[in-house]
């Protein structure tokens, strides 16, 4: 499978920093990696490349100590090294910023860029010291911020900067960045594309995780692609294009996924007569400013925009699960209050949350409570579901949407994340609800269960269900969607119909606005 | 054998069969159960007695912890029942009717409802830690019933409600009838409805209970309000057994037992899923060591070392790393592997 | 009332999203200002209602009174600081005293009794520890154990009091130490000296900002590769250590050991945490703030004896609505930040 090219071979003579092979993981009911190798050679910026799910944070865990290895070997600068913690991993050279900001809210800049690696002077933190270097490397990274300020006063993109400025100062041969640019803008990404470049030239091997394409061609020497938890193939990017990559990510469900897309263009229905519900002017401080949106019956209304844009914020919204400021809702035409998740429920909306573990998934009971959990919740703790009733509402649902196991009581915890979530569709899905909205209901889910939980979607709005459908991935927003709503700062700054709109429009929609911005 | 090892209730039951076991080589009496004008007695008739106020705090408590909360003001919720119950009788012209005693014994479970409802709102309402917001009456309430008693011992003499804590019907204490019928009641109230899952759901996880739109906060107050009223119904028991309101030491400690009872009967602090039967094991596991210890010629006093070594076996044995650590040493990640994303 | 204020300036300026330079006044300090707000004006309330009350000694009387409590507080804000809690500080209180009156009467020398005390504070410390972070059982169950293994211990030493007659303890028991007109104990020394090295230990150590980073996210800080294990350790040894160093200085100022003594002051301890404003989530607090809390504590107990006429339990009372007020105003605090 691995494409040697002549440059490739001349780059293998340097010895690697990092040689993993053969890697395997697995969480309770899912191979998270199988038999996974990533070569990692000094002066080269490298891309993890795989679609949500494919196992890209779960390799680099692997590396860096969080998760232990069931199978396989991790050489280190020429040694077979384990790493049984994050802190064995950063002594050993590598620095790593995690997918999520992992710092601590409560603590300064400074201290969040230093902690662990002090300057000290007879024991004691120098905090001076401590200030001026952090706002050396600060300067460096061209941010404009007190190092003495708490870290929580600051928005995400400053925070993600500040993670990335605390493993850029470690002084490391090895740098991970899992998803660094999620929520900077294209300055910001400029900016970090000249610090990394630098460390290329001082021969530091950078992995570099990120799903803007753009960004991977742009500012890496190669790449290693994963595939539903196996290794695909490792390119040299000069040599590639992103068609390719494309292919090599998606596979052979290429197919499916494309009759998918048709389907849906053939679907693409007028938005007309009288919406199900309107929104006007929907705010909420800090994550929403002044939107308007429609959604008709049947029709499925994609959201568009990075993390932070206010996508999720405003699904939050129209399920009631965060309160707006002002605006005002009307179904059907008629004012509805929507101040709590029960408001909304009882309108028969319905909302699958992007953090499916901790907002969606109950865990330790089984799968036939956690499908009819919304439903018992509407009928009261007074009126319990029938036996019968619930045995068959289950099976049904587990046939239909081809749950495994197949065992209503079968507890939850034990499922894989595909599985999950097409549990949790069912919980909704048997309210009967008139509008769904789905907030990456396919995030970090297994590329079958993707597909048809994508097909699902589709065949509900054919029956006239009308569905919100939020996600990462533009592609899949585009295939599934009727029209389209892009969202940047916390506003609707886009809509129109999905005719021909491709991702690089989408993506320059967005940027768009970033160049009016500066 | 391993199906059996597994089963939740296995440890407990195994704990209490021992301690029984212990018993009947010390004392071969101990089983033995005598009929004595129309009445029954005997170790194990005493043990379900002396029990029954921590078992009724603890099937409260049982609830509260399924919800990840805990209730540390049971204790002094106790102690205000009795002292509004006998605080009423002893101040009024008529101690010793009935019609006294039942005014009494409402108003002391009223209040402990008050008080129930107080520790729901600080919770459910204002978002407070429940181990901080029934901290502030587990402080203040000593207080309040002493405000009440004014410092004093508060003695009554009546019949009716001295039979609470001492009496018996059809055979058996009156104190055991209350405290089996709660905890038929409860185990109906969530079991054959569906507040037991509901409960468990909030406790499992109460960010996605609420967008499912379960009425957390409701079931959150609920469950705070029982355990006051179990409280309260407690304190009348033991204020009862010495027809008298001692605001300084009725119930001292009781929120611990009740949890220990909990905690030993499978049911994790952690919250989730509950087992009510688990918790009467818990309860008369606690009673029998206490009642196990004098027997043995060992000072009562320390009973204490025994209870924490058996907190300390019972939580080892259901903590998965502990477990893990125990069976097969092999290399562990840092973190669950289930949670990973 | 004609006058209107006008809002201060600063108030108004809240950091740029992007940029956040320029003054702003340190939320984070707002909580210990407000307890020693609080200190000062129920003392200026004393020293109107009751004659004698505004001296200086009423204050140092308070130290005097409950520097074991302020050292026990100490070890209890490592805990909270970290997001957990220490239910059996009472106890090793009572076990400490009773190890070291059992001891000097079997004829130990008393710096020997000392390290031995303390060593067992910090073993017991240590086990829990060790239990909490590796076993992942609730730090509430495990240290509830820890309070009815070390009560127990007490029993199994002796069951009565034990009264100290060694010389060294003796001494220091009636030793004062006056400053003008008003004296204060050794013990206020030794506390005072702890809170001290445990202010600079928490501000100015890798190990004290652990302990920080710990509470404000254990799985970041662990994830920053900072040593969570050590540290989630050492502050029970540091409680445990500090709970049998307030043994100490309680069975100096009793001068004897005794099983049922200390009942409750893990609660006392974890009051006057929070109402000197930490946390009780952990990650933000300072030891400052508990002692302030201590002495509030006190200064309650203090109105309560020069009142006369108010019975004891209204100290209970006050403590509680205090603990209440203070819960409720974090809690406000927390929500608004958010």
């Amino acid at each position: 499978m691995i494409q040697m090219t002549a440059e490739a071979v001349q780059a293998t003579r340097t010895q690697p920093v990092v040689e993993m092979s053969g890697v395997s993981v697995s969480f309770p009911g899912v191979k998270a990696l199988q038999s996974v190798g990533l070569t990692l050679r000094p002066g080269e910026v490298h891309a993890l490349m795989g679609e949500n799910g494919a196992g890209k944070s779960t390799l680099i865990k692997a590396l860096t100590g969080v998760y232990s290895i069931d199978e396989g070997t991790i050489v280190v600068g020429g040694e077979h090294r384990t790493f049984n913690s994050p802190a064995e991993s950063q002594a050993a050279g590598i620095s790593t910023v995690y997918q999520e900001v992992n710092l601590c809210t409560n603590l300064t800049v400074a201290e969040n860029m230093l902690l662990g690696r002090e300057p000290r002077s007879f024991g004691r933190i120098d905090t001076r010291e401590m200030n001026r270097r952090a706002g050396d490397v600060l300067t460096r990274l061209g941010l404009d911020v007190d190092p003495k300020s708490q870290l929580g006063t600051h928005p995400i993109a400053i925070q993600q900067l500040v993670a990335i400025a605390r493993a850029v100062d470690i002084d490391a041969e090895l740098l991970i960045l899992d998803e660094p640019t999620s929520s900077l803008d294209a300055d910001e990404v400029a900016k970090l594309f000249e610090v990394m470049r630098a460390l290329r030239t001082d021969g530091v091997a950078i992995v570099f995780v990120s799903h803007f394409l753009d960004q991977v061609f742009e500012i890496s020497d190669r790449m290693t692609v994963l595939r539903n938890g196996q290794f695909v193939g490792e390119y040299v990017t000069a040599d590639t294009t992103q068609l390719q990559v494309v292919k090599a990510m998606i596979g052979r469900e290429l197919e499916t996924l494309e009759k998918i897309e048709q389907e849906a263009d053939e679907h693409t229905v007028k938005a007309q007569g009288e919406p199900l519900i309107e929104v006007l002017q929907l705010s909420r401080k800090g994550s929403v400013e002044a939107v308007d949106l429609k959604v008709f019956e049947g029709e499925v209304i994609g959201v568009a925009g990075l993390l932070g844009s206010g996508r999720t914020e405003l699904a939050r919204l129209l399920f009631g699960a965060d309160t707006a400021d002002s605006g005002d809702t009307r179904m059907r035409s008629r004012h509805i209050k929507l101040r709590t998740p029960r408001q909304a429920i009882d309108h028969k909306i319905a909302f699958s949350s992007e953090n499916r573990r901790s907002e969606g998934v109950i865990g330790d009971l089984s799968i036939a409570d956690n499908m009819v959990l919304v439903m018992q919740a509407s009928r009261g703790w007074l009126r319990p579901i029938p036996a019968k009733t619930k045995d068959r509402l289950v099976s049904k649902y587990i046939e239909a949407l081809d749950i495994r196991p197949a065992d209503p009581q079968a507890l939850m915890r034990n499922l894989s994340g595909g599985n999950q979530q097409k549990v949790l569709l069912a919980r909704w899905l048997i309210t009967e609800p008139e509008l769904l909205i789905l907030d990456e209901p396919t995030r970090g889910i297994d590329i079958g269960a993707k597909a048809q939980i994508q097909q699902l979607v589709a065949d509900l709005a054919k029956d006239g269900m009308s569905v919100v459908f939020i996600s990462a991935e533009l592609e899949e927003v585009l295939r599934l969607s009727d029209r389209l709503v892009v969202m940047r700062d916390r506003r609707k700054i886009d809509e129109r119909a999905n005719e021909n709109v491709t991702v690089s429009d989408v993506l320059e929609i967005i940027a768009g606005e970033v160049r009016a911005d500066a | 054998m391993r199906n059996l090892t597994r089963h939740a209730l296995f440890w407990p039951l195994f704990a209490l069969g021992l301690l029984l076991v212990v018993n009947v080589i010390a004392t071969p009496s101990f089983f033995s159960i005598r009929v004595q004008d129309g009445h029954l007695y005997g170790s194990l008739i005493d043990i379900l007695r002396n029990g029954a106020p921590t078992l009724l705090i603890a099937l409260g408590m049982t609830l509260v912890i399924a919800t990840r909360g805990i209730d540390l003001s049971v204790g002094a919720i106790v102690a205000i029942s009795g002292a509004v119950a006998c605080t009423y009788m002893a101040g009024s012209p008529d101690e010793s009717t009935a019609g006294r005693a039942i005014v009494a014994m409402t108003m002391a479970v009223g209040v402990g409802i008050l008080l129930g409802l107080w520790n729901g709102l600080l919770v459910s309402v204002f978002g407070i830690q429940p181990i901080i917001a029934t901290l502030v009456l587990m402080t203040a309430g000593r207080g309040l019933a002493m405000l009440i008693t004014d410092g004093q011992i508060i003695t009554v003499n009546n019949a009716l409600f001295k039979k609470v804590g001492t009496g018996f019907v059809l055979g058996l204490p009156v104190a055991i009838l209350i405290a089996l019928a709660v905890f038929a009641i409860t185990a109906v109230l969530t079991r054959r409805t569906a507040l037991g899952m509901l409960i468990e759901a909030v406790g499992i996880n109460p960010e996605a209970s609420r967008l499912a739109g379960v009425r957390a906060r409701t079931i959150t107050w609920t469950v705070y309000v029982f355990v006051a009223f179990c409280a309260g119904i407690a304190g009348l028991m033991i204020a009862s057994n010495t027809s008298a309101a001692d605001a300084n030491n009725a119930g001292l400690f009781i929120e611990l037992d009740a949890i220990l009872a909990v905690v030993i009967g499978g049911t994790s602090l952690a919250g989730g899923r509950f087992s009510l039967t688990g918790t009467l094991i818990g309860a008369m596991f606690i009673q029998t060591l206490a009642t196990t210890i004098p027997t043995m010629g060992i000072p009562a006093e320390t009973n204490y070392l025994f209870k924490a070594v058996a907190v300390i076996v019972v939580c080892l044995l259901q903590s998965p790393k502990a477990r893990a650590a125990l069976s097969v040493r092999r290399p562990s990640g840092l973190l669950t592997k289930g949670t990973a994303a | 009332m004609t006058i209107v204020m006008a809002p201060p300036e600063h108030s108004a300026g809240s950091p740029s999203p992007r940029s956040s330079r320029g003054f702003v006044f340190p939320t984070r300090f707002l909580p210990v200002i407000a307890t020693f707000t609080l200190f000062v004006a129920m003392f200026g309330m004393g020293s109107i209602r009751y004659e004698g009350f505004s001296s200086p000694q009423t204050v140092l009387s308070v130290l005097v009174d409950n520097s074991y409590l302020i050292v026990l507080a100490v070890g209890m804000t490592f805990v909270i600081l970290t997001g957990g809690i220490d239910l059996s500080v009472g106890s090793v209180v009572a076990l400490s005293t009773m190890i070291a009156a059992e001891a000097l009467r079997a004829g130990w020398s008393a710096p020997l009794v000392i390290v031995a005390v303390l060593l067992t504070g910090s073993v017991l410390g240590l086990l829990m520890g060790l239990v909490i972070h590796y076993f992942e059982i609730q730090p509430f169950i495990v240290t509830l154990a820890g309070m009815f293994l070390a009560r127990g211990l007490c029993y199994v030493i002796s069951v009565d009091s034990i009264p100290i007659k060694n010389e060294t303890f003796t001494s220091f028991a009636q030793g004062t130490i006056t400053i003008g007109d008003y004296f204060i104990t050794p013990a206020v020394i030794v506390a005072l000296v702890v809170l001290v090295i445990a202010a600079v230990v928490l501000h100015m150590t890798r190990f004290g900002r652990t302990v920080y980073a710990v509470g404000g996210s254990e799985q970041s800080a662990m994830l920053m590769g900072l040593a969570v294990a050590r540290t989630k350790i050492g502050v029970y040894v540091i409680s445990g250590f500090c709970s049998a160093l307030a043994g100490l200085l309680y069975a100096i100022y009793t001068l004897s050991g005794y099983s049922l003594t200390a009942v409750g002051w893990e609660l006392d301890a974890i009051a006057a945490v929070v109402i000197g404003g930490t946390l009780l989530t952990g990650g933000s607090g300072f030891v400052l703030g508990s002692a302030l809390g201590v002495m509030v504590l006190g200064l309650i107990q203090s109105f309560i004896s020069f009142d006369g006429t108010l019975s004891s339990w209204w100290t209970k009372i006050a403590i509680g609505v205090l603990l209440l007020v203070f819960v409720l105003l974090q809690r406000l605090f927390t929500r608004r930040s958010t």
